[in-house]
């Protein structure tokens, strides 16, 4: 939590010696709380002092990253507890596992189809981002080596999952460059697995079957000398995880509960594909850090993905599309030409309807800031002028050879504002484009 | 180590409503449905405070269905245009904990059936099922204004919930739902301030505040379920937070809006796994995402869908 101004006053030598460069402590008090000053700048500052300032900058949820320079990913770092409150800051990593207990093809083919898990959504890549090694063989050699495996086929930032600190030494140095997240430490093993995290300098993950012996445990850790450290709930039923981490985000965020002021990791692996995809999804919404499953299923990983992407929007920044001219299907100099606004929402539900259709058709994306069409309209981003400018910005003359233009039905009343601004026929579409197909199979010809 | 506490100091909770009437109540159901009850948010405090579960609502429609994705009509295809026998079907062999019967063939842009249709509709669903009902109209509201006065009449004294009014038009449907002991749906597109108001303006009328059920609109996952996520969060704690025009139970339609994304439809998407997973689990996806934020009646469609989320809420709301 920011201190305020006199907070830091408090703090300071009150002797107004001047030699930060402020006429007095209070005045370099403020600056420092607007963070216009650093600390340093005042030489007679006492080191009890220091420290509080210090924790009192610090994030009440620490960010943690690992993977490659290229690859890099982070978590943490949150701030609200909902959405709209603010936003959500690093969407959930997603990741699936490798058992070092494949082998030879079966090893490269489960590789390459985590490697394969990437899509692309509203001009967006979503992915894994990450690959989980888990260490069912129990033998350190053959963790080793399937770790140093899959960090020769694989750019995914890597998380090495076992409990053994004798696997994971083995394990650590095989990611080459990259940077491991090792996952676990439970209590009994948190010294050996803490040393391997410092020396090699990765984040650690520390495993507890409650909130209580978790935070025990992260501050063991961070007495080790590791301050990178991921949180998980070990052995608990789905809703046991689920309170708990609520629990544990309300600790770090409302209550600057240190201890618990981490990110968190959660293991999917009970169920089919769609079961661990429903499961992941609830913990993607309701606060887990970092989500493993063990299943590479597309039409399952999908939707998790796709739920980061929408929790994880900013609510404040409307999702826009480019303004541009989007052809459905495979149109030709006959289809249909209809506009609509650049609000993500808008354009993505008028596709649906244009594609349902299935009429070829055009749609030219006019620029309202990412408003909705009444939106745009009341706020004049959507008139004549900015249609007619579209249209010849985007070169629909070119596109079609005849001159008829569809246009919303909610903004009938610029029929003929729009018509004399270009010359072209104005056809009122529908209000609402769930009407669409039908409109096109009777009004198009 | 010792945690501190972080029990919030709520004050309100989401009002309980019962659907359908036994005939100890004067009605022919075999079984009630309540919802609502929620102390915190989804998985705030206690388990104590998690409310009633989250019931699934089985969308029959009154017409065949004409645009329904193949992956969609395959599991109904014998049922399509039978109503009773889809609702049938859906609470024995599907486990639906009502079914929500959605007058789609009224629209005068669909089929523009009548009045009478409707009626028929109606009696035969209400005789082939002992669960509660949800009867929706066709979004038109001249045409809803003309027809689901009359569907209400014939449901009477079943405890149904009907709907849907809004800011607009609330009046007709309101009135009737009220004489014929309905409860009723308010809408309202993705705007807390008018979904407010639409619960004022019904309460206006003299209908109770604790037999409204609120329809936010929604969005699928990938087509806008972040607003219709928020939107909910928001209602859930204003409803904590004692403000009475905020406290009703939600209800969501995820079958129809989960069956227009392209994840779900197209047939032909290398890459993204065989269309019939991808739909089922499109819809189950929307439908769990939409649980965090707290929702208490879904709509739904798709039989592995509903298995699927089914199983979701019953680990989450059973085990307590």
């Amino acid at each position: 939590m920011a201190l305020t101004g006199l907070e830091i006053f408090k703090l300071l030598p009150k002797t107004n010696c001047k030699k930060c460069g402020m006429p007095t402590c209070l005045a370099f008090a403020m600056q420092l709380a607007q963070k216009k000053a650093k600390l340093e700048d005042c030489p007679y500052v006492s080191e009890e002092a220091k420290e509080k300032l210090a924790a009192a900058s610090e994030p009440p949820m620490r960010k943690v990253s690992f993977g490659s320079e290229d690859n890099q990913v982070q978590v943490g770092q949150e701030t609200v507890m909902f959405r709209h409150e603010e936003k959500f800051y690093n969407p959930t990593v997603l990741a699936a596992t490798v058992s070092d207990k494949l082998t030879g093809q079966d090893l490269k083919k489960r590789i390459e189809s985590v490697n394969s898990l990437q899509f692309e959504r509203v001009g967006t890549k979503i992915g894994a981002g990450a690959i989980a090694v888990i260490n069912d063989s129990g033998e350190a050699s053959a963790f080793a080596q399937t770790c140093s495996q899959v960090a020769d086929s694989s750019s995914l930032a890597t998380i090495l999952v076992t409990e053994s600190p004798e696997a994971m030494a083995a394990a650590v140095g095989k990611t080459s460059e990259a940077t491991p997240l090792i996952a676990s430490a439970k209590s009994d093993t948190a010294e050996a697995m803490a040393k391997i995290a410092k020396e090699n300098n990765c984040p650690l993950v520390a495993k507890a079957e409650s909130v209580e012996a978790l935070a025990e445990l992260a501050e063991k850790i961070k007495a080790e000398g590791v301050e990178d450290i991921v949180l998980s709930l070990d052995g608990l039923s789905l809703p046991e995880q689920l309170y708990n981490l609520s629990r544990m985000r309300a600790l770090a965020l409302k209550k600057v509960f240190r201890p618990l002021g981490h990110p968190t990791i959660s293991f999917v692996a009970d169920g089919d594909a769609t079961a661990q995809s429903a499961t992941a999804t609830s913990l993607i919404c309701k606060y887990s850090s970092i989500v493993v499953v063990d299943t590479v299923e597309p039409y399952a990983f999908l939707p998790m993905l796709t739920a980061v992407m929408n929790v994880f929007s900013d609510p404040q920044k409307p999702v826009q599309v480019e303004p541009k001219v989007y052809p459905i299907g495979e149109p030709d100099a006959n289809a249909p030409l209809m506009f609509t606004t650049n609000f993500s929402l808008t354009y993505y539900t008028v596709e649906s309807d244009v594609e349902a259709s299935r009429v070829p058709s055009y749609i030219l994306v006019v620029d309202t800031e990412g408003t909705s069409v009444l939106t745009a309209y009341s706020g004049d981003k959507l008139n004549e002028k900015t249609v007619a400018d579209a249209m010849a910005k985007h070169n629909v003359e070119k596109l079609v050879k005849h001159r008829k233009l569809i246009i919303p039905g909610y903004v009938a009343v610029m029929s003929g504002k729009l018509e004399e601004a270009t010359g072209w026929e104005v056809l009122v579409g529908p209000r609402e484009c769930s009407m669409l197909p039908k409109y096109m199979h009777e009004i198009w010809k | 180590m010792s945690v501190p506490e972080v029990a919030e100091s709520f004050t309100g909770e989401v009002s309980r409503v019962t659907l359908g009437a036994t005939k100890d109540s004067g009605g022919t159901r075999t079984s009630t449905v309540t919802v609502g009850g929620a102390r915190n948010m989804v998985y705030g405090g206690s388990r104590q405070d998690t409310g009633e579960k989250p019931v699934i609502a089985m969308d029959v429609l009154d017409s065949e269905p004409q645009d329904w994705p193949q992956v969609l009509a395959e599991p109904y295809k014998d049922v399509l245009d039978k109503p009773g026998e889809w609702a049938k079907k859906c609470v024995d062999e599907l486990g639906a904990d009502l079914i929500c019967l959605k007058f789609e063939g009224i629209h005068p842009d669909k089929a523009n059936k009548d009045a009478s249709h409707a009626v028929k509709v109606t009696e035969e669903v209400l005789k082939a099922v002992g669960v509660p009902l949800v009867l929706w109209g066709c979004g038109n509201d001249e045409k809803d204004n003309q027809v689901m006065p009359k569907v209400s009449e014939a449901a009477k004294g079943e405890n149904c919930l009907i709907g849907t009014v809004t800011e607009d038009n609330y009046k007709a449907l309101t009135a009737i739902a009220l004489a014929d002991g309905h409860n009723l749906i308010t809408e309202a597109p993705l705007d807390i301030n008018i979904a407010k108001q639409v619960n004022i303006l019904a309460s206006d009328m003299g209908f109770p505040l604790k037999r409204i059920v609120t329809f936010q609109a929604t969005g699928a996952l990938g087509y806008g379920i972040e607003y219709a996520y928020s939107i909910q969060e928001r209602q859930r704690l204003a409803a904590l937070g004692g403000d009475k025009m905020m406290t009703m139970p939600v209800i969501c339609d995820v079958g129809y809006e989960s069956w227009r994304a392209k994840e779900a439809q197209l047939a032909d998407a290398p890459g993204w796994g065989a269309v019939q997973d991808r739909g089922p689990m499109w819809e189950a996806a929307t439908a769990i995402c939409l649980l965090q934020a707290g929702v208490d009646i879904i709509r739904m469609r798709h039989p592995r869908a509903v298995a699927t989320v089914k199983n979701f809420i019953n680990q989450i709301w059973s085990s307590q």
